[in-house]
Protein backbone atom coordinates (compact mmCIF):
# COMPACT_ATOMS: atom_id res chain seq x y z
CA UNK A 1 0.00 0.00 0.00
CA UNK A 2 1.35 3.12 -1.24
CA UNK A 3 0.54 6.57 -0.15
CA UNK A 4 1.30 10.11 -1.61
CA UNK A 5 2.98 8.51 -4.79
CA UNK A 6 2.12 10.72 -8.11
CA UNK A 7 -0.91 8.76 -9.34
CA UNK A 8 -2.71 9.15 -6.40
CA UNK A 9 -1.96 13.38 -6.26
CA UNK A 10 -2.40 13.61 -10.05
CA UNK A 11 -5.26 11.25 -9.59
CA UNK A 12 -7.24 13.41 -7.01
CA UNK A 13 -7.28 16.19 -9.55
CA UNK A 14 -8.24 14.56 -12.08
CA UNK A 15 -11.27 13.95 -10.59
CA UNK A 16 -11.80 17.56 -9.93
CA UNK A 17 -12.11 18.32 -13.82
CA UNK A 18 -15.16 19.75 -15.03
CA UNK A 19 -15.76 21.55 -11.56
CA UNK A 20 -15.92 24.47 -9.80
CA UNK A 21 -13.72 24.85 -6.64
CA UNK A 22 -14.84 27.68 -4.49
CA UNK A 23 -13.35 30.15 -1.66
CA UNK A 24 -15.45 30.14 1.32
CA UNK A 25 -13.80 31.83 4.59
CA UNK A 26 -16.98 30.08 6.96
CA UNK A 27 -18.71 26.61 7.39
CA UNK A 28 -22.26 28.54 6.36
CA UNK A 29 -20.48 29.67 2.99
CA UNK A 30 -18.85 26.24 2.62
CA UNK A 31 -22.28 24.26 2.57
CA UNK A 32 -23.69 27.11 -0.15
CA UNK A 33 -20.84 25.73 -1.68
CA UNK A 34 -21.76 22.44 -1.34
CA UNK A 35 -25.24 23.04 -1.96
CA UNK A 36 -24.45 24.39 -5.56
CA UNK A 37 -22.13 21.26 -6.61
CA UNK A 38 -18.69 23.13 -6.03
CA UNK A 39 -15.70 20.10 -6.46
CA UNK A 40 -14.44 21.25 -4.04
CA UNK A 41 -13.63 24.49 -1.46
CA UNK A 42 -10.60 26.48 -0.45
CA UNK A 43 -10.86 27.61 3.10
CA UNK A 44 -10.03 31.54 4.05
CA UNK A 45 -9.29 34.25 5.97
CA UNK A 46 -10.30 36.48 3.42
CA UNK A 47 -11.18 36.41 -0.34
CA UNK A 48 -8.45 38.07 -2.20
CA UNK A 49 -10.43 41.08 -2.97
CA UNK A 50 -10.67 41.70 0.61
CA UNK A 51 -6.69 40.37 1.32
CA UNK A 52 -6.01 43.25 -1.48
CA UNK A 53 -8.14 45.80 0.58
CA UNK A 54 -6.35 45.03 3.55
CA UNK A 55 -2.69 44.89 2.63
CA UNK A 56 -0.02 44.37 4.55
CA UNK A 57 1.03 40.31 5.31
CA UNK A 58 -1.39 37.84 4.27
CA UNK A 59 -0.82 34.66 5.57
CA UNK A 60 -2.38 30.79 5.90
CA UNK A 61 -6.00 31.43 7.61
CA UNK A 62 -6.18 30.47 11.11
CA UNK A 63 -6.26 26.57 11.27
CA UNK A 64 -9.89 26.94 13.20
CA UNK A 65 -10.97 27.86 9.64
CA UNK A 66 -10.29 25.15 7.95
CA UNK A 67 -11.19 22.53 10.76
CA UNK A 68 -14.80 23.95 10.61
CA UNK A 69 -14.94 23.78 7.14
CA UNK A 70 -14.01 20.14 6.72
CA UNK A 71 -16.26 19.52 9.75
CA UNK A 72 -19.10 21.02 7.41
CA UNK A 73 -18.86 19.26 4.38
CA UNK A 74 -18.06 16.33 2.71
CA UNK A 75 -16.13 17.33 -0.61
CA UNK A 76 -12.65 18.10 -0.79
CA UNK A 77 -11.06 20.96 1.51
CA UNK A 78 -7.94 22.73 -0.21
CA UNK A 79 -6.03 25.67 1.56
CA UNK A 80 -3.61 28.00 1.51
CA UNK A 81 0.01 28.23 1.89
CA UNK A 82 2.13 31.36 1.36
CA UNK A 83 4.91 30.05 -1.23
CA UNK A 84 8.14 28.36 0.08
CA UNK A 85 6.26 28.44 3.65
CA UNK A 86 7.67 25.19 4.75
CA UNK A 87 5.87 25.11 8.06
CA UNK A 88 2.19 26.23 6.80
CA UNK A 89 2.17 23.83 4.55
CA UNK A 90 3.12 20.87 6.97
CA UNK A 91 0.54 22.58 9.36
CA UNK A 92 -1.88 22.04 6.62
CA UNK A 93 -0.77 18.72 5.48
CA UNK A 94 -1.05 17.56 9.44
CA UNK A 95 -4.78 18.80 9.76
CA UNK A 96 -5.37 16.73 7.57
CA UNK A 97 -6.50 19.33 4.69
CA UNK A 98 -6.79 17.68 0.74
CA UNK A 99 -5.14 19.76 -1.74
CA UNK A 100 -2.46 22.29 -0.70
CA UNK A 101 -2.30 25.38 -2.48
CA UNK A 102 1.15 27.49 -2.39
CA UNK A 103 -0.19 30.63 -3.66
CA UNK A 104 0.48 33.93 -4.62
CA UNK A 105 -2.48 35.51 -3.21
CA UNK A 106 -0.92 35.50 0.26
CA UNK A 107 2.86 36.73 0.61
CA UNK A 108 5.43 35.27 -0.47
CA UNK A 109 7.76 33.38 2.70
CA UNK A 110 10.88 32.89 0.30
CA UNK A 111 11.26 35.25 -2.76
CA UNK A 112 13.68 32.18 -4.45
CA UNK A 113 12.41 28.95 -3.50
CA UNK A 114 9.22 27.46 -4.46
CA UNK A 115 8.18 24.58 -1.85
CA UNK A 116 9.83 20.65 -2.57
CA UNK A 117 6.38 19.59 -3.38
CA UNK A 118 7.41 15.89 -3.80
CA UNK A 119 8.29 15.44 -0.46
CA UNK A 120 4.45 15.76 0.71
CA UNK A 121 1.89 13.41 1.18
CA UNK A 122 -0.96 15.77 0.23
CA UNK A 123 -1.09 17.25 -2.82
CA UNK A 124 -0.58 20.83 -3.88
CA UNK A 125 -1.72 22.87 -6.59
CA UNK A 126 0.53 26.41 -7.77
CA UNK A 127 -0.35 28.84 -10.13
CA UNK A 128 1.65 29.36 -13.79
CA UNK A 129 1.82 32.31 -16.49
CA UNK A 130 3.65 30.04 -18.71
CA UNK A 131 4.73 26.41 -19.76
CA UNK A 132 8.23 27.39 -18.24
CA UNK A 133 6.80 28.30 -14.78
CA UNK A 134 4.12 25.45 -15.19
CA UNK A 135 7.22 22.65 -15.76
CA UNK A 136 9.07 24.21 -12.73
CA UNK A 137 5.91 23.55 -10.69
CA UNK A 138 6.01 20.05 -12.39
CA UNK A 139 9.62 19.65 -11.78
CA UNK A 140 8.87 20.67 -8.06
CA UNK A 141 6.12 18.31 -7.60
CA UNK A 142 2.89 19.86 -7.95
CA UNK A 143 0.03 17.77 -8.62
CA UNK A 144 -2.41 20.43 -10.67
CA UNK A 145 -1.84 23.91 -11.67
CA UNK A 146 -4.21 26.62 -12.48
CA UNK A 147 -3.72 30.43 -14.14
CA UNK A 148 -2.24 32.61 -12.06
CA UNK A 149 -4.58 35.62 -13.45
CA UNK A 150 -4.99 38.66 -10.98
CA UNK A 151 -6.63 37.40 -8.12
CA UNK A 152 -9.71 39.52 -6.34
CA UNK A 153 -10.02 42.12 -9.60
CA UNK A 154 -12.61 39.99 -11.02
CA UNK A 155 -10.80 40.94 -14.17
CA UNK A 156 -10.52 37.47 -16.35
CA UNK A 157 -8.19 39.45 -18.76
CA UNK A 158 -4.83 38.14 -17.36
CA UNK A 159 -6.38 34.13 -16.89
CA UNK A 160 -6.91 34.09 -20.51
CA UNK A 161 -3.50 35.05 -20.96
CA UNK A 162 -2.10 32.68 -18.87
CA UNK A 163 -4.35 30.12 -20.15
CA UNK A 164 -3.31 30.52 -24.03
CA UNK A 165 0.22 31.26 -23.36
CA UNK A 166 0.51 27.47 -21.78
CA UNK A 167 -1.63 25.87 -24.20
CA UNK A 168 0.30 27.85 -27.56
CA UNK A 169 3.86 26.60 -26.09
CA UNK A 170 2.37 23.23 -25.45
CA UNK A 171 1.17 23.11 -28.91
CA UNK A 172 4.86 24.42 -30.13
CA UNK A 173 6.82 21.88 -27.97
CA UNK A 174 4.56 18.97 -29.39
CA UNK A 175 5.54 19.66 -32.96
CA UNK A 176 9.31 20.02 -31.96
CA UNK A 177 11.91 16.95 -32.74
CA UNK A 178 13.77 16.00 -29.93
CA UNK A 179 16.66 17.17 -30.58
CA UNK A 180 15.08 20.63 -30.05
CA UNK A 181 13.45 20.07 -26.63
CA UNK A 182 16.87 20.96 -24.61
CA UNK A 183 17.45 24.56 -26.00
CA UNK A 184 13.39 24.74 -25.39
CA UNK A 185 14.34 23.81 -21.86
CA UNK A 186 16.89 26.30 -21.43
CA UNK A 187 14.63 28.76 -23.42
CA UNK A 188 11.77 28.37 -20.55
CA UNK A 189 14.22 27.36 -17.61
CA UNK A 190 12.29 24.17 -17.79
CA UNK A 191 13.32 20.85 -16.87
CA UNK A 192 14.14 18.70 -19.47
CA UNK A 193 12.69 15.60 -19.03
CA UNK A 194 9.14 17.23 -17.56
CA UNK A 195 9.35 18.86 -21.09
CA UNK A 196 9.71 15.31 -22.58
CA UNK A 197 6.70 14.10 -20.92
CA UNK A 198 4.54 17.11 -22.18
CA UNK A 199 5.56 16.08 -25.32
CA UNK A 200 5.43 12.18 -25.37
CA UNK A 201 1.90 13.15 -23.63
CA UNK A 202 0.80 16.03 -26.36
CA UNK A 203 -0.54 17.59 -23.10
CA UNK A 204 0.66 18.84 -19.45
CA UNK A 205 0.84 15.85 -17.59
CA UNK A 206 -1.52 17.20 -14.67
CA UNK A 207 -4.89 19.14 -15.22
CA UNK A 208 -4.79 23.35 -15.34
CA UNK A 209 -7.41 24.75 -13.89
CA UNK A 210 -8.42 28.95 -14.61
CA UNK A 211 -8.01 31.14 -11.68
CA UNK A 212 -7.66 34.45 -10.69
CA UNK A 213 -10.28 36.83 -12.19
CA UNK A 214 -13.16 34.32 -12.76
CA UNK A 215 -16.43 36.80 -11.75
CA UNK A 216 -19.28 35.07 -14.18
CA UNK A 217 -20.95 32.33 -15.65
CA UNK A 218 -19.79 33.34 -18.57
CA UNK A 219 -16.09 33.43 -17.69
CA UNK A 220 -16.07 30.62 -16.21
CA UNK A 221 -17.39 29.07 -19.64
CA UNK A 222 -14.55 31.49 -21.68
CA UNK A 223 -12.02 29.34 -19.55
CA UNK A 224 -13.27 26.24 -20.26
CA UNK A 225 -13.45 27.21 -23.77
CA UNK A 226 -9.74 28.02 -24.45
CA UNK A 227 -8.79 24.74 -22.41
CA UNK A 228 -9.01 24.57 -18.81
CA UNK A 229 -10.02 22.18 -17.19
CA UNK A 230 -11.88 23.38 -14.80
CA UNK A 231 -12.44 26.22 -12.74
CA UNK A 232 -11.60 28.15 -9.85
CA UNK A 233 -13.94 30.90 -8.29
CA UNK A 234 -12.40 33.23 -5.56
CA UNK A 235 -14.16 36.42 -4.66
CA UNK A 236 -16.63 36.10 -7.49
CA UNK A 237 -19.01 34.43 -5.68
CA UNK A 238 -19.10 35.53 -2.27
CA UNK A 239 -18.88 38.90 -2.98
CA UNK A 240 -21.53 39.08 -5.38
CA UNK A 241 -25.28 39.80 -4.54
CA UNK A 242 -26.87 36.78 -4.60
CA UNK A 243 -24.04 33.95 -4.14
CA UNK A 244 -26.06 30.81 -3.88
CA UNK A 245 -27.63 31.73 -7.47
CA UNK A 246 -24.09 32.99 -8.53
CA UNK A 247 -22.75 29.77 -7.52
CA UNK A 248 -25.12 27.42 -9.19
CA UNK A 249 -24.75 29.25 -12.12
CA UNK A 250 -20.51 29.26 -12.26
CA UNK A 251 -21.09 25.60 -11.95
CA UNK A 252 -23.66 24.97 -14.89
CA UNK A 253 -21.78 27.06 -17.22
CA UNK A 254 -18.56 25.05 -16.72
CA UNK A 255 -20.18 21.93 -17.37
CA UNK A 256 -22.27 22.63 -20.41
CA UNK A 257 -19.30 25.57 -21.64
CA UNK A 258 -20.79 25.13 -24.97
CA UNK A 259 -24.43 25.69 -24.40
CA UNK A 260 -24.70 29.16 -25.21
CA UNK A 261 -28.99 29.19 -24.79
CA UNK A 262 -28.40 27.57 -21.28
CA UNK A 263 -26.02 29.93 -20.40
CA UNK A 264 -27.57 32.99 -21.74
CA UNK A 265 -30.61 31.58 -19.44
CA UNK A 266 -28.44 30.91 -16.34
CA UNK A 267 -26.96 34.41 -16.07
CA UNK A 268 -30.64 36.35 -16.54
CA UNK A 269 -30.76 38.44 -12.72
CA UNK A 270 -28.00 36.92 -10.96
CA UNK A 271 -27.24 40.79 -9.50
CA UNK A 272 -24.47 42.70 -9.67
CA UNK A 273 -21.04 40.42 -10.29
CA UNK A 274 -18.22 41.47 -8.17
CA UNK A 275 -17.59 45.00 -8.96
CA UNK A 276 -13.81 44.26 -10.60
CA UNK A 277 -10.35 46.07 -10.86
CA UNK A 278 -8.80 47.33 -14.40
CA UNK A 279 -5.42 45.83 -14.31
CA UNK A 280 -3.48 48.67 -15.30
CA UNK A 281 -4.93 51.11 -12.60
CA UNK A 282 -2.58 48.57 -10.33
CA UNK A 283 0.39 49.30 -8.92
CA UNK A 284 3.08 47.30 -9.81
CA UNK A 285 3.94 46.06 -5.95
CA UNK A 286 -0.31 44.85 -5.52
CA UNK A 287 0.24 42.75 -8.88
CA UNK A 288 0.13 39.01 -7.18
CA UNK A 289 0.55 37.13 -10.55
CA UNK A 290 4.35 38.49 -10.23
CA UNK A 291 5.03 36.61 -6.87
CA UNK A 292 7.41 33.50 -7.85
CA UNK A 293 8.82 33.14 -10.60
CA UNK B 1 -19.13 -2.59 -31.97
CA UNK B 2 -20.90 -1.59 -28.65
CA UNK B 3 -21.91 1.80 -27.60
CA UNK B 4 -20.67 2.87 -23.99
CA UNK B 5 -21.27 6.14 -22.71
CA UNK B 6 -19.58 7.50 -20.21
CA UNK B 7 -21.83 10.25 -17.79
CA UNK B 8 -20.23 13.47 -18.80
CA UNK B 9 -21.08 16.03 -16.00
CA UNK B 10 -17.48 16.13 -14.12
CA UNK B 11 -14.75 14.07 -13.34
CA UNK B 12 -12.05 11.25 -14.90
CA UNK B 13 -14.72 11.14 -18.03
CA UNK B 14 -11.80 11.57 -20.56
CA UNK B 15 -9.60 8.77 -19.16
CA UNK B 16 -12.82 6.14 -19.20
CA UNK B 17 -13.14 7.31 -22.83
CA UNK B 18 -9.40 6.56 -23.28
CA UNK B 19 -10.01 2.91 -21.54
CA UNK B 20 -12.88 2.22 -24.08
CA UNK B 21 -11.64 2.70 -26.73
CA UNK B 22 -8.58 0.88 -25.88
CA UNK B 23 -11.07 -1.57 -25.09
CA UNK B 24 -12.47 -1.76 -28.54
CA UNK B 25 -15.67 0.00 -27.72
CA UNK B 26 -17.10 3.03 -29.24
CA UNK B 27 -17.25 6.07 -26.86
CA UNK B 28 -19.43 8.82 -25.93
CA UNK B 29 -19.81 11.43 -23.55
CA UNK B 30 -23.01 11.73 -22.47
CA UNK B 31 -24.18 15.62 -21.63
CA UNK B 32 -27.82 15.29 -21.72
CA UNK B 33 -30.48 12.54 -20.24
CA UNK B 34 -31.48 11.76 -24.06
CA UNK B 35 -28.27 10.76 -25.38
CA UNK B 36 -28.33 8.09 -22.91
CA UNK B 37 -31.13 6.13 -25.62
CA UNK B 38 -28.46 5.32 -27.95
CA UNK B 39 -25.80 3.33 -26.18
CA UNK B 40 -25.77 -0.60 -25.16
CA UNK B 41 -23.59 0.56 -21.40
CA UNK B 42 -22.76 3.34 -19.19
CA UNK B 43 -19.45 4.55 -17.07
CA UNK B 44 -20.17 6.62 -14.89
CA UNK B 45 -16.83 7.90 -14.31
CA UNK B 46 -14.96 9.06 -10.83
CA UNK B 47 -15.00 12.68 -9.59
CA UNK B 48 -17.23 14.05 -6.76
CA UNK B 49 -20.83 12.31 -5.81
CA UNK B 50 -22.36 15.45 -4.47
CA UNK B 51 -21.69 17.31 -7.34
CA UNK B 52 -22.87 14.87 -9.92
CA UNK B 53 -26.25 14.38 -8.16
CA UNK B 54 -26.77 17.83 -8.31
CA UNK B 55 -26.00 18.06 -12.09
CA UNK B 56 -28.42 14.65 -12.08
CA UNK B 57 -31.31 16.40 -10.72
CA UNK B 58 -30.61 19.43 -12.29
CA UNK B 59 -31.18 18.03 -15.72
CA UNK B 60 -33.80 15.78 -15.03
CA UNK B 61 -31.25 12.61 -15.50
CA UNK B 62 -33.07 10.32 -13.07
CA UNK B 63 -35.78 8.98 -14.85
CA UNK B 64 -33.38 7.82 -17.44
CA UNK B 65 -30.68 6.52 -15.32
CA UNK B 66 -33.58 4.32 -13.70
CA UNK B 67 -34.91 3.63 -17.31
CA UNK B 68 -31.24 2.50 -18.09
CA UNK B 69 -31.10 -0.09 -15.72
CA UNK B 70 -34.44 -1.40 -15.92
CA UNK B 71 -34.22 -2.01 -19.62
CA UNK B 72 -31.43 -4.50 -17.66
CA UNK B 73 -28.53 -2.66 -19.73
CA UNK B 74 -25.17 -2.94 -18.47
CA UNK B 75 -23.85 0.32 -15.91
CA UNK B 76 -20.24 0.41 -14.22
CA UNK B 77 -19.46 2.43 -11.69
CA UNK B 78 -15.96 3.70 -10.46
CA UNK B 79 -15.09 5.18 -7.32
CA UNK B 80 -17.99 8.10 -7.10
CA UNK B 81 -20.39 6.10 -9.52
CA UNK B 82 -20.44 3.28 -7.07
CA UNK B 83 -21.30 5.33 -4.48
CA UNK B 84 -24.19 6.75 -7.40
CA UNK B 85 -25.06 3.25 -8.04
CA UNK B 86 -25.54 1.48 -4.52
CA UNK B 87 -28.90 1.08 -2.78
CA UNK B 88 -27.89 2.49 0.46
CA UNK B 89 -25.43 4.67 1.63
CA UNK B 90 -24.19 5.02 4.60
CA UNK B 91 -25.65 8.02 6.75
CA UNK B 92 -28.11 9.18 4.20
CA UNK B 93 -31.51 8.21 4.24
CA UNK B 94 -32.07 8.22 0.33
CA UNK B 95 -29.47 6.07 -2.15
CA UNK B 96 -28.81 8.36 -5.91
CA UNK B 97 -29.95 5.73 -8.59
CA UNK B 98 -30.09 2.89 -6.33
CA UNK B 99 -29.88 -0.02 -8.22
CA UNK B 100 -27.22 -1.93 -7.29
CA UNK B 101 -27.93 -3.72 -4.22
CA UNK B 102 -24.86 -2.73 -2.32
CA UNK B 103 -24.06 -0.36 0.80
CA UNK B 104 -21.67 1.98 0.35
CA UNK B 105 -19.67 4.50 3.02
CA UNK B 106 -17.93 7.24 1.29
CA UNK B 107 -14.43 8.82 2.13
CA UNK B 108 -14.25 5.88 3.83
CA UNK B 109 -10.27 5.06 4.16
CA UNK B 110 -9.83 8.90 5.01
CA UNK B 111 -8.92 11.43 3.61
CA UNK B 112 -6.53 12.77 0.52
CA UNK B 113 -3.48 11.99 2.51
CA UNK B 114 -4.80 8.35 3.31
CA UNK B 115 -5.47 7.80 -0.65
CA UNK B 116 -3.23 4.89 -1.72
CA UNK B 117 -2.45 2.56 -4.53
CA UNK B 118 -2.78 -1.24 -3.94
CA UNK B 119 -1.92 -4.19 -5.78
CA UNK B 120 -5.31 -6.40 -5.70
CA UNK B 121 -6.40 -9.91 -7.10
CA UNK B 122 -9.79 -9.46 -8.83
CA UNK B 123 -11.71 -12.34 -9.51
CA UNK B 124 -12.03 -13.09 -13.13
CA UNK B 125 -10.10 -10.05 -13.94
CA UNK B 126 -6.70 -10.02 -12.75
CA UNK B 127 -4.54 -11.66 -10.36
CA UNK B 128 -2.66 -8.53 -9.69
CA UNK B 129 -3.99 -5.55 -10.43
CA UNK B 130 -3.02 -1.75 -10.04
CA UNK B 131 -5.58 -0.06 -7.92
CA UNK B 132 -5.64 3.87 -7.10
CA UNK B 133 -7.87 4.70 -4.60
CA UNK B 134 -9.00 8.54 -3.81
CA UNK B 135 -10.72 9.77 -1.13
CA UNK B 136 -12.02 5.96 -1.55
CA UNK B 137 -15.64 4.43 -0.65
CA UNK B 138 -16.07 0.67 0.43
CA UNK B 139 -18.68 -1.92 0.17
CA UNK B 140 -19.77 -2.51 3.56
CA UNK B 141 -22.47 -4.90 2.83
CA UNK B 142 -23.20 -6.90 -0.63
CA UNK B 143 -26.73 -8.56 -1.39
CA UNK B 144 -27.46 -12.38 -1.56
CA UNK B 145 -26.79 -12.13 -5.58
CA UNK B 146 -24.19 -9.37 -5.17
CA UNK B 147 -20.76 -11.20 -6.25
CA UNK B 148 -17.60 -10.36 -4.38
CA UNK B 149 -14.98 -8.86 -7.09
CA UNK B 150 -12.18 -8.16 -4.55
CA UNK B 151 -11.06 -7.17 -1.13
CA UNK B 152 -8.21 -4.99 0.16
CA UNK B 153 -7.33 -5.99 4.01
CA UNK B 154 -10.71 -6.86 4.44
CA UNK B 155 -12.88 -4.38 2.30
CA UNK B 156 -15.12 -5.70 -0.36
CA UNK B 157 -13.75 -3.29 -3.00
CA UNK B 158 -15.20 -4.65 -6.28
CA UNK B 159 -18.41 -6.53 -7.07
CA UNK B 160 -20.76 -7.34 -9.81
CA UNK B 161 -24.47 -7.94 -9.36
CA UNK B 162 -25.75 -9.21 -13.01
CA UNK B 163 -25.71 -6.21 -14.79
CA UNK B 164 -23.79 -3.95 -12.81
CA UNK B 165 -20.42 -3.92 -12.11
CA UNK B 166 -18.62 -1.49 -9.04
CA UNK B 167 -15.52 -0.51 -7.72
CA UNK B 168 -13.89 2.03 -5.10
CA UNK B 169 -10.63 2.44 -7.03
CA UNK B 170 -9.55 3.73 -10.34
CA UNK B 171 -9.51 1.77 -13.13
CA UNK B 172 -9.31 4.37 -15.64
CA UNK B 173 -6.06 6.26 -13.97
CA UNK B 174 -3.65 3.63 -14.86
CA UNK B 175 -3.16 2.20 -18.70
CA UNK B 176 -4.22 -1.73 -17.35
CA UNK B 177 -7.44 -1.40 -19.23
CA UNK B 178 -8.51 -5.07 -18.18
CA UNK B 179 -11.39 -3.92 -15.85
CA UNK B 180 -12.75 -2.27 -18.49
CA UNK B 181 -12.26 -4.73 -21.00
CA UNK B 182 -14.51 -7.09 -18.34
CA UNK B 183 -17.27 -4.19 -18.11
CA UNK B 184 -17.39 -3.96 -22.74
CA UNK B 185 -17.19 -8.10 -22.45
CA UNK B 186 -20.71 -7.72 -20.51
CA UNK B 187 -22.07 -5.09 -23.04
CA UNK B 188 -21.18 -7.20 -25.38
CA UNK B 189 -22.60 -10.36 -23.81
CA UNK B 190 -25.76 -8.42 -22.82
CA UNK B 191 -26.41 -6.54 -26.49
CA UNK B 192 -26.20 -10.08 -28.26
CA UNK B 193 -28.76 -11.44 -25.88
CA UNK B 194 -31.13 -8.67 -25.88
CA UNK B 195 -30.47 -8.27 -29.84
CA UNK B 196 -31.94 -12.90 -29.71
CA UNK B 197 -34.91 -11.76 -28.09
Amino acid sequence: MRTGTDRVKRGMAEMQKGGVIMDVVNAEQAKIAEEAGAVAVMALERVPSDIRAAGGVARMADPTIMEEVMGAVTIPVMAKARIGHIVEARILEAMGVDYIDESEVLTPADEEFHLLKSEYTVPFVCGCRDLGEAARRIGEGAAMLRTKGEPGTGNIVEAVRHMRKVNAQVRKLVTMDDAEIMTEAKLLGAPFEVLLEIKRLGRLPVVNFAAGGVATPADAALMMQLGADGVFVGSGIFKSENPAKFARAIVEATTHYQDYELIAELSKGLGGAMKGIEISSLAPEARMQDRGW
Amino acid sequence: MVKIGVLGLQGAVREHVRAVEASGAEAFIIKWPEELEEMDGLIIPGGESTTMRKLIDKYQFMPNLKQFAAEGKPMFGTCAGLILLAKHVVGYSEPHIGVMDVTVERNSFGRQRESFEADLAINGVAEQYPAVFIRAPHIVEAGENVEVLAKHNGRIVAAREGQFLGCSFHPELTEDNRLTNFFVQMVTESKAKSTLV
